[in-house]
C-alpha cells in the first residue's frame, strides 16, 4: 500500500477567534469575533471595533445569523473578555483587512448602487458600456498584433 | 301567491290621517287648485260640518308601488393636491399611454390631477401633452424651466388648448360618393408646432448644460431583471 497523504480541510470553521459577518437582526452588516461556542446553534460574539458603525456589543447569537469570514484571531483564548478581544482585534488590524477584501468592497458597492437615483443609474450604465467597449477594442488590437 | 300578497298590501287601510298626498308634483290645473283649496259645508242630519274637497283628503290606500327617490350624491368635487415630488421641472417617467417608458419634463400641474409635460419633442418625440399624475413616476432629477415664457405656458394650460376643432362632416350623398377617396392625412397644426418650439427652445439650452442629460431624456425606461420599483430610489 502506498502512503496516503492526508491534508486538513481548509474550510472556515466555527471556532474561537473566527471573524464573522452578521446578517439579520439589529447588527446586520457588522463584524464580530466568536469568543465562545455556546452550543451547536449559538455562539458568544464580541465586536470591539473602534468605528461605532461596525462595533457590536458582546452577545450570544444564533449561528444562522452569522457568515464566517476567512479572517481569524489566531491566538484568542476561549471566553476572553472585551479588553483582550479588543487588543488582539487592533493588533491584527481586522478592520483594515476587511476593508481591503473584495467581499467588503462588493458589499459597499452594492449599497452605493442601491441608493442611486434614476439619472445616476443611467450614468453608471453609460460608463459600464464605455468600459466594456474599451476592453473589447484593446483586446482586438492585441489579437491583431499577435497574428 | 305573490299577487295576493301584493293586493293585500295595497288594501292596507290608512288609520291615521297623515300629510295628504297633495304635495306631489303634478301638472297644475288652476280650476282644480281653486276647487281643492275650498272647503265645502255639508249638512249631516241636524248639523253642518266643513268637509274638505275630495282632493284634499288623505288617500284611503297606500300606493302599491314605492315611489323611486333619486339617490343622494354624497361626493364633493375637491381640488386635487399633487404629490410633493411633482414639482414643475421634475423629470418624470410615463407609465401608460402611447409614450409609456419615456422620460419627460413636467411643466405645470393642472387641476384635477393632470400634468402638462413635454419631451422635449426634439429629444424624445414627446409633444406638449397632458398626462394623468397617477401614471407617472417622478424622479429626483430637475431641469430648470425658468426660461420658458410664462404667458405661453398659461395659454397652453388653458381649457380649450388641447381640444381638437372638428371639421364639419360632409353629409348624405356627397359623403357617400367620397367613400372611395382616401381620407386626408392629419397634419399637426402649425400653431401647435410653433408653441412646441417656443417652449422647448429654452429647455434645450438648459438641458445641454448638464452632460448626459439629453441622452438620458432620449432613453426610455424599462424594468430589468431583478428590478424592484417599489424599493428603488428615484
Amino acid at each position: 500500500m502506498g502512503d496516503a497523504e492526508i491534508k486538513a480541510s481548509s474550510w472556515r470553521l466555527v471556532e474561537v477567534g473566527r471573524i464573522v459577518l452578521i446578517h439579520g437582526g439589529d447588527a446586520a452588516g457588522k463584524l464580530a469575533t466568536i469568543v465562545e461556542i455556546i452550543d451547536h446553534k449559538r455562539a458568544l460574539i464580541d465586536g470591539p471595533a473602534t468605528d461605532t458603525k461596525i462595533a457590536v456589543p458582546r452577545q450570544s447569537i444564533a449561528l444562522a445569523q452569522l457568515i464566517l469570514t476567512p479572517l481569524v484571531l489566531e491566538k484568542l483564548p476561549r471566553g476572553a473578555r472585551t479588553g483582550v478581544v479588543k487588543a488582539q482585534w487592533e493588533k491584527a488590524g481586522i478592520e483594515a483587512k476587511w476593508q481591503e477584501s473584495a467581499w467588503a468592497k462588493k458589499r459597499s458597492q452594492k449599497e452605493k448602487r442601491r441608493a442611486l437615483t434614476d439619472f445616476e443609474r443611467f450614468k453608471v450604465m453609460r460608463l459600464k458600456k464605455q468600459a466594456g467597449f474599451q476592453v473589447k477594442t484593446s483586446l482586438a488590437k492585441l489579437k491583431a498584433a499577435a497574428k | 301567491m305573490k299577487l295576493i300578497l301584493k293586493s293585500r298590501r295595497a288594501t292596507f287601510r290608512l288609520t291615521t290621517i297623515s300629510t295628504p298626498f297633495t304635495n306631489r308634483p303634478t301638472t297644475i290645473d288652476p280650476v282644480l287648485v281653486k276647487m281643492s283649496t275650498t272647503t265645502q259645508k255639508k249638512t249631516f242630519g241636524k248639523s253642518t260640518r266643513e268637509v274638505p274637497h275630495h282632493s284634499q283628503k288623505a288617500k284611503k290606500w297606500y300606493p302599491a308601488e314605492d315611489e323611486v327617490a333619486p339617490k343622494k350624491v354624497r361626493k364633493t368635487i375637491r381640488a386635487s393636491t399633487p404629490r410633493s415630488t411633482l414639482t414643475p421641472g421634475a423629470v418624470l417617467i410615463l407609465l401608460a399611454g402611447r409614450f409609456r417608458g419615456k422620460r419627460v419634463i413636467l411643466l405645470k400641474n393642472l387641476p384635477q390631477g393632470v400634468l402638462l409635460v413635454t419631451g422635449p419633442f426634439k429629444i424624445n418625440g414627446v409633444p406638449l401633452r397632458r398626462v394623468n399624475a397617477r401614471y407617472v413616476i417622478a424622479t429626483s432629477q430637475k431641469v430648470d424651466i425658468a426660461g420658458i415664457e410664462q404667458k405661453k405656458l398659461d395659454e397652453i394650460s388653458g381649457d380649450k388648448y388641447f381640444t381638437a376643432d372638428k371639421a364639419e362632416k360632409k353629409k348624405g350623398e356627397e359623403a357617400f360618393f367620397q367613400q372611395g377617396e382616401k381620407p386626408e392625412k392629419k397634419k399637426p397644426s402649425s400653431s401647435r408646432a410653433a408653441d412646441q418650439k417656443a417652449v422647448d427652445k429654452a429647455l434645450l439650452s438648459t438641458i445641454k448644460k448638464t452632460p448626459v442629460l439629453a441622452s438620458y431624456l432620449a432613453s426610455s425606461f424599462s424594468l430589468r431583471k431583478g428590478d424592484r420599483p417599489h424599493e428603488m430610489v428615484w
